[in-house]
């Protein structure tokens, strides 16, 4: 009874499997289309959702913007001009790897700047305590004493 | 002594940097269509959809385009402001009702006041991406050549409007 039931569940659902889906397949041309629109977007930032890229939010502008990039494909468009169209609009922020140019120097060198700083200043700390070491020489009287601290000096003492 | 001026130094700079990292509002990424021409097109009204409307129809003016929709939570939060300004007769206000139907969008005009001018519909928010809106409500200000002036993200506050918007609107009405 159960197996029958489930036999025409299975069917059913099936059947209907198709019925839910909701996007047609692609057809070839698609393919491509899609492909390069996944590979801009993945190149720009959601400005809804700052931390995802377009291509994998799920914002109503997202869904818009791709949109538009695939539209811009089909009519031509190359990836510089689409690129170009997007930041004409919302400013190089949409980009996930800026250009470099007068305000983003700081943005592309800051990191390296701050690395040869630390580096400096590491040289500078090892070079000092070096010449600190080199100065600890002992006078006769703190060679005695340390032996004898150490038990290397006098017997007596020695256990 | 001395030696602890350096690592207080750079502690000092390294604090000012993230008190001024952290009061940036990381929402607000500055619009490169300030200073350009609003970019132009044509769509229907919003109460009448047969009448078309066009930026360039208001050449001569300075004008405020105020990004809106009914979906939209924050839009409520300056309304009462818009309404307010439109009273006033300083300015004149233009919606952009965006990626809204239009039965929803003429009832919550009823419901909270309409303070437009008129209302444009962009179902299909085509104009806000040309536009760059990311975040509605959004507003932004029309000199007399057409030329955006000033972009407010988010919505318009009392303390924006007095001290930003309209000594601009001011400014560019001479």
């Amino acid at each position: 009874m159960t197996a029958r039931l489930l036999f025409v569940f299975c069917l059913l659902s099936s059947a209907l499997g198709p019925l839910n889906a909701r996007e047609a397949a692609p057809t070839a041309a698609d393919v491509a289309v899609e492909r390069r629109m996944v590979a801009i977007s993945e190149e720009l930032r959601c400005l809804v959702c700052q931390n995802e890229s377009l291509a994998g939010s799920q914002a109503d502008l997202a869904k818009d913007l791709r949109r538009e990039i695939r539209e811009q494909i089909q009519a031509g468009r190359s990836d510089q001009e689409i690129l170009d169209f997007m930041v004409g609009r919302y400013g190089d922020f949409v980009r996930y790897r800026p250009p470099l140019k007068g305000a983003t120097l700081l943005l592309w060198f800051g990191p390296f700047l701050l690395l040869i700083a630390g580096l400096a200043g590491l040289l500078m700390f090892l070079r000092r305590r070096a010449r600190r070491v080199a100065e600890a020489t002992l006078s006769a009287e703190e060679r005695k004493k340390a032996e004898e601290l150490l038990g290397i000096g006098d017997r007596g003492n020695g256990p | 002594m001395n030696r602890f001026l350096l690592p207080l130094g750079i502690f000092i700079v390294l604090v000012a940097f993230l008190a001024i990292g952290l009061n940036l509002n990381p929402r607000e990424v500055p619009s490169p269509l300030i200073g350009k021409p609003a970019p132009a097109f044509v769509l229907p009204q919003l109460h009448q959809p047969e009448a078309r409307f066009a930026p360039k129809d208001l050449q001569g003016k300075v004008w405020l385009l105020n990004v809106w929709a009914s979906w939209c939570v924050s839009c409520r939060q300056e309304h009462p402001i818009l309404v307010e300004l439109a009273k006033r007769n300083i300015v004149p206000i233009y919606g952009l009702n965006y990626k809204d139907p239009r039965e929803d969008a003429l009832r919550w005009l009823k419901q909270f006041g309409d303070p437009y001018v008129l209302s444009i519909a962009d179902v299909e928010g085509r104009v806000g991406i040309d536009y760059g809106v990311y975040g509605v409500p959004e507003t932004y200000l029309i000199d007399k050549a057409g030329v955006i002036r000033f972009k407010q993200i988010g919505p318009v506050t009392q303390d924006v409007l007095e001290k930003t918007i309209l000594p601009l609107v001011k400014e560019l009405q001479q």
